[in-house]
């Protein structure tokens, strides 16, 4: 059973007249690691935004473990492009935020799991701490840890990192997949840095043409666990430059 | 608050010589009864503190309290009632906004017909003035809530209601004390106009009686006093904002 399954499904913008996603199929396995690449506005967000239940697909239908997403509640986490940590919480409080919705959590249970999933990801001893007061990469792990607790196996990452300065990104990426391993969610990642993309997934989904029609599924030739000395490997090198020459021919069209 | 004293020092020092230049005009003009002096102003203050402070302050703050706090109730109440449903919103806006085109100096004289000369036609001049900043100004907090962060909640499975509550009220709480820093001098001014025009007792009705027996300090230690209290309460409203938004300016 796949942990996404998108089934011949489109979806159009009220102010387009064409369909961004049109008669789109694919699937995920679960436990896997993907990114979708794309060039900039080619509707590679629509299909994390109708995956998560903010936007309504006009046909089609859509699959998490197999039951279709409408009637189903937190199945996916979502993490946006900003970390959206809100600025009158303390860091603790964000990171409740999803259970507070929830419901069903005792305040100090919704204290407990707050500081374990900070402890979690690196940041023990930051619950009491305003959003303002933490650094880039800092905020991109608590933002992660809230969307672990948002539940659900499957994670929607929309290019987390793309905010955060050069250094800073490879060790979140790093990072990332350190996190991976340790708890195996289903991650979608969404990306337009092909090493970003090559770096972090099993294989790449690229889109190779707007509207999104398919997925061309891409497998990285590189085990886990990796580091970044795997990219300087020619098969790596050679898929990056094969994958930024693809979305290249697109920006020229 | 060292700094702050250090920011305002120049705003004190040209008050100052305001003052000053004020002194030594209305002692060139020597006439009292229409150009008091700063300093007769202050001696008339002291002179005629029983009857301000305890008869005419209590009297004024009773319907500027009354104004602010009929003002709050509605201009929230609309704020988040617009916020809430774009119908509402189409209906009340422009009403809303033609309310503040009517003279309420003019007409208020016709509250006193309507309400006497008790506290609830001055109410209702305090009201009529403040209602309006406070509620533009509260409904454009609830709008500036960013949409990622209400579309975030959505994904958590978040109501309308729960939306409103974790991002719309806290974003519009900055707004919220901008609106009330406003809404205080206002009411204050709509309370003592409306005492100008017909009343029993209040720091605008007694500086019409001055006015009446042509004692120019007389007529300004009020409106003194009144300038005074309004300031200190919009300070407290400062300090109690600083307390409560910590994160001002921030994302």
């Amino acid at each position: 059973m796949s942990a996404l399954e998108f089934d011949h499904v489109s979806y159009r913008y009220p102010e387009d007249d064409f369909d961004i996603i049109d008669d789109l199929s694919f699937s995920v396995e679960p436990g896997s690691f993907h990114c979708v690449v794309g060039v900039s506005g080619c509707g590679k967000s629509t299909v994390l935004r109708l995956t998560c239940g903010l936007l309504r697909p006009k046909s089609g239908t859509i699959r998490i473990n197999g039951a279709p997403i409408q009637g189903q509640s937190r199945c996916c986490g979502y993490m946006p492009q900003r970390d959206l940590l809100f600025p009158w919480r303390t860091v603790g409080e964000n990171l409740a935020l999803p259970l507070e919705i929830r419901g069903g959590y005792t305040k100090a249970q919704r204290r407990e799991l707050a500081e374990a999933a900070l402890e979690d990801v690196g940041l023990a001893g930051c619950a009491g701490k305003f959003p303002g007061e933490l650094s880039g990469g800092m905020r991109q792990r608590a933002a992660f840890a809230r969307t672990m607790l948002a539940g659900g196996g499957l994670l929607l990452l929309d290019e987390p990192f793309s905010a955060l300065d050069y250094l800073t990104r490879v060790s979140m990426q790093e990072w990332l997949l350190e996190q991976w391993e340790k708890h195996r969610k289903t991650i979608l990642f969404i990306t337009h840095d092909v090493e970003e993309a090559v770096f972090l997934s099993g294989s790449v989904l690229a889109v190779d043409q707007t509207p999104i029609r398919r997925l061309s599924e891409i497998p990285v030739p590189a085990l886990y666990p990796r580091t970044r000395a795997c990219l300087a490997r020619p098969e790596m090198a050679e898929l990056r430059e094969e994958l930024i020459e693809m979305l290249r021919r697109q920006v020229e069209v | 608050m060292n700094r702050a004293n250090r920011g305002s020092l120049p705003a004190l020092v040209f008050l100052f010589a305001l003052l000053v230049l004020w002194q030594l005009g209305a002692m060139k003009v020597d006439a009292a009864y229409i150009l008091p002096t700063p300093v007769q102003i202050l001696g008339r203050l002291w002179e005629l503190r029983g009857p301000l402070f305890t008869v005419h302050l209590p009297a004024t703050m009773a319907v500027t309290g009354l104004g602010l706090a009929i003002s709050l109730a509605l201009g929230l109440g609309l704020a988040a009632a617009m916020d809430w449903s774009p119908l509402v919103r189409r209906c009340l806006y422009p009403v809303v906004v033609a309310s503040q085109t009517i003279p309420t100096t003019a007409i208020a004289p016709l509250f006193v017909l309507w309400f006497g000369y008790g506290v609830w036609s001055k109410v209702l001049v305090s009201v009529l003035m403040t209602f309006f900043p406070i509620t533009i100004t509260v409904y454009d907090g609830l709008r500036s809530a960013r949409t990622e962060m209400t579309e975030l909640l959505e994904t958590y499975g978040a109501t309308k209601w729960e939306v409103f509550c974790k991002v719309k009220v806290p974003c519009a709480l900055p707004s919220f004390f901008s609106a009330v820093k406003m809404a205080v001098p206002i009411s204050i001014i709509g309370a003592a106009i409306g005492e100008w025009l017909g009343a029993q007792s209040g720091l605008g009705y007694f500086s019409r009686r001055m006015m009446t027996q042509l004692d120019g300090a007389g007529v300004f230690a009020p409106i003194v006093l009144l300038s005074a209290v309004a300031m200190a309460v919009t300070g407290l409203v400062g300090l109690a904002e600083r307390r409560i938004v910590k994160w001002r300016g921030e994302s």
